[in-house]
């Protein structure tokens, strides 16, 4: 009798390994459209011929000739595992810290991911014609993501020196301190450096244009350790939706969590940050997206958050390097385009549930 | 599993809330913490839960309270808020589920047995139906019921509830308290509760324990505490007390006569 009624109990197990396939599904079949799909290469349905010809053991003739290959490997590749990187990275930064600030409306730039990438970027581009001309590396992903970090420190301390450590309203609070201080900076900087607006700007409004295999390579650790912590830490992050206090009553070292949370959230948006820009909405659309589909329980949006995250990202690429080829539309400016009106439509259907 | 305080002492903010308090509720025992706003009822039952940090001593079957891991603290007492937060948008089943955190490890999930345990409760409750229904749309009779079957899926053997009955009508009270004083019968629990309602206080509880300015003042049967000229010194009202023939006391508050 027990058992049966064990069984019987509703949960989300069995919809979890459902929806978990269903996403990586999502992504593959995105990966493989964003590869396909390009201003210059072979038709489009040769390239899943000459992926799979790639593959050990199984030799198909694509007629995809070399040159051909090269652009489908090369270039376009890498874009699209990058777009799903940072699409991912995003959304399941933005969904986890929606998840400890218990603030729907919260995206992972919060803390001032976003505007202190922006300044270090910013100060790359003003010091890099002469100094840095000779340096092995590109200077600006790495001051963007030391600029992030080092804003995200900064609200850290604020917010702990002035607030109380058991709410985190002064923490968000010293957030958009940090967040006004650093674009402060930034606009003086760039007034007096006026000859790099237009690098800068095209910096902020998000791009994969120059993606390459080296990208991927450079932030695909810091995601990879950001992506296990936070899923790891998503059937805790559920039980904080009751409160600190009574999370606490339940056993849970709610400002252990909170604090891990934050620290791989940011760690992974400022890497993704580094690399691709700012790229705005992702991480407030896709777990949104995500909670109307299956319900509110972070154990599921923020796993599909990263799912649907990499496979919105690779898609928004798309639209960018096609339709007004062969000059790009930053990928930011798309994700922006649909994510306004979407983001509309998600308050409108809220209300409307009331 | 007895309860034991010795000397507790709770400040809120740098000021003392709870005064150096002696207490010991045996297990299977149902004490009744009464006292007029801000006397110290609540910041009492926080500490035992390991909320706040105290002085002094509380102990649970011999175990001090601020030595345990939060885990073990939540397997020993289950904590019911004045003010349960439910998220709209959370299945009953799922919240429920949530008591169960004390007993998965911190990457695991929910064993079988912690899911039997849920469904178990569930039925005993009389929530099956609601099992799928999200919390926003449950009355606060249901709301009331769910949050303590979030508790007792805790198996914990202390139960602590802040106002259980503050905003549910006469009728939901009633229901919600008799149910408290089945589930500690079956399961031997030690229960330990703060209300307002002193009629309500003296008819389920054992004892009564009046706090004033984070002091004990008054402890004993309903009858011994409950009396208009110790009302009227600590909550400074003017009430009619009636000693009922088959021992219950009846708290009636009196309208002055308009004489100001």
């Amino acid at each position: 009798m027990s058992t049966t009624t064990a069984l019987q109990l509703p949960g989300i197990s069995g919809r979890r390994t459902t929806w978990w396939t269903i996403g990586a599904a999502v992504v593959v079949l995105t990966a493989l459209i964003g590869a396909a799909l390009g201003p210059a290469g072979p038709a489009w349905w040769r390239v899943p011929l000459a992926l799979l010809d790639r593959l050990p053991l199984i030799t198909i003739d694509s007629g995809v000739t070399e040159a051909q290959w090269n652009i489908i490997w090369q270039i376009r590749a890498p874009r699209v595992v990058l777009a799903a990187l940072v699409g991912a990275m995003l959304s399941l930064a933005g969904a986890s810290y929606q998840g400890v600030f218990r603030n729907p409306l919260v995206d992972p730039y919060l803390l001032g991911v976003a505007a202190g990438a922006g300044l270090g970027a910013t100060i790359a581009f003003v010091v890099n014609r002469d100094v840095t001309a000779s340096w092995p590396i590109d200077p600006v992903p790495l001051a963007a993501f030391v600029g992030g970090l080092a804003a995200v420190a900064l609200t850290y301390v604020v917010g702990t020196a002035f607030g109380n450590s058991r709410s985190s309203t002064t923490l968000v609070l010293a957030g958009v301190a940090v967040t006004s201080l650093a674009t402060a900076v930034q606009t003086f900087v760039l007034q007096r450096n006026n000859d790099v607006v237009r690098q800068v700007y095209s910096w902020i409004l998000g791009r994969l244009t120059t993606a390459s295999w080296a990208d991927v390579r450079l932030v695909l650790p810091y995601i990879a350790v950001s992506t296990i912590v936070l899923l790891m830490y998503c059937r805790l992050i559920d039980v904080l939706r009751v409160g600190d206090d009574e999370a606490r009553a339940l056993g849970v070292n709610v400002n252990q969590v909170r604090i891990v949370v934050v620290l791989a959230a940011t760690f992974g948006t400022s890497a993704a940050v580094a690399v691709s820009g700012l790229i705005g909405f992702v991480g407030i659309i896709v777990p949104h997206a995500v909670r109307l589909l299956l319900g509110a329980s972070y154990r599921l949006v923020v796993p599909l958050s990263m799912f649907f995250g990499a496979a919105f990202l690779i898609a928004a690429d798309i639209p960018g390097r096609v339709l007004t080829s062969p000059s790009e539309t930053p990928i930011g400016v798309v994700t922006a385009f649909f994510g306004a009106p979407f983001f509309l439509l998600i308050l409108r259907l809220r209300e409307a549930r009331r | 599993m007895r309860l034991q305080l010795v000397g507790a002492r709770v400040e809120y903010e740098g000021c003392p809330v709870v005064v150096g308090l002696d207490e010991e509720v045996a297990r299977g025992e149902w004490l009744c913490v009464i006292g007029p706003n801000g006397a110290g009822k609540s910041s009492l039952l926080r500490a035992i839960a390991g909320l706040v940090p105290y002085a002094g001593s509380v102990q649970i079957s011999n175990r001090e309270v601020s030595a345990l891991a939060p885990k073990e603290v939540a397997r020993h007492v289950a904590f019911v808020p004045q003010d349960p937060v439910l998220p709209d948008d959370m299945s009953v089943a799922d919240y429920v589920l949530l008591g169960r955190n004390p007993y998965v490890s911190m990457f695991g999930r929910e064993s079988a047995h912690d899911r039997e345990v849920v469904a178990r409760l569930i039925d005993d409750l009389s929530l099956r139906v609601y099992a799928r229904r999200m919390l926003g749309t449950l009355s606060g009779g249901e709301r009331q019921r769910v949050v303590i079957a979030r508790a007792l899926v805790q198996e914990a053997p202390v139960l602590l509830l802040d106002e259980p009955t503050s905003a549910l009508d006469l009728g939901h009270q009633q229901h919600a308290l008799e149910l408290v004083d089945r589930l500690r019968r079956e399961r031997n629990l030690t229960v330990m509760s703060a209300m307002h309602d002193l009629t309500l206080a003296g008819l389920y509880s054992d004892r009564l324990l009046l706090l004033h300015q984070g002091v004990g003042v008054a402890r004993g049967a309903a009858q011994d505490v409950l009396r208009s000229e110790t009302l009227a010194e600590f909550y400074g009202v003017s009430a009619r007390v009636i000693h009922e023939a088959d021992g219950t006391v009846v708290v009636v508050p009196q309208r002055s006569t308009g004489d100001l």
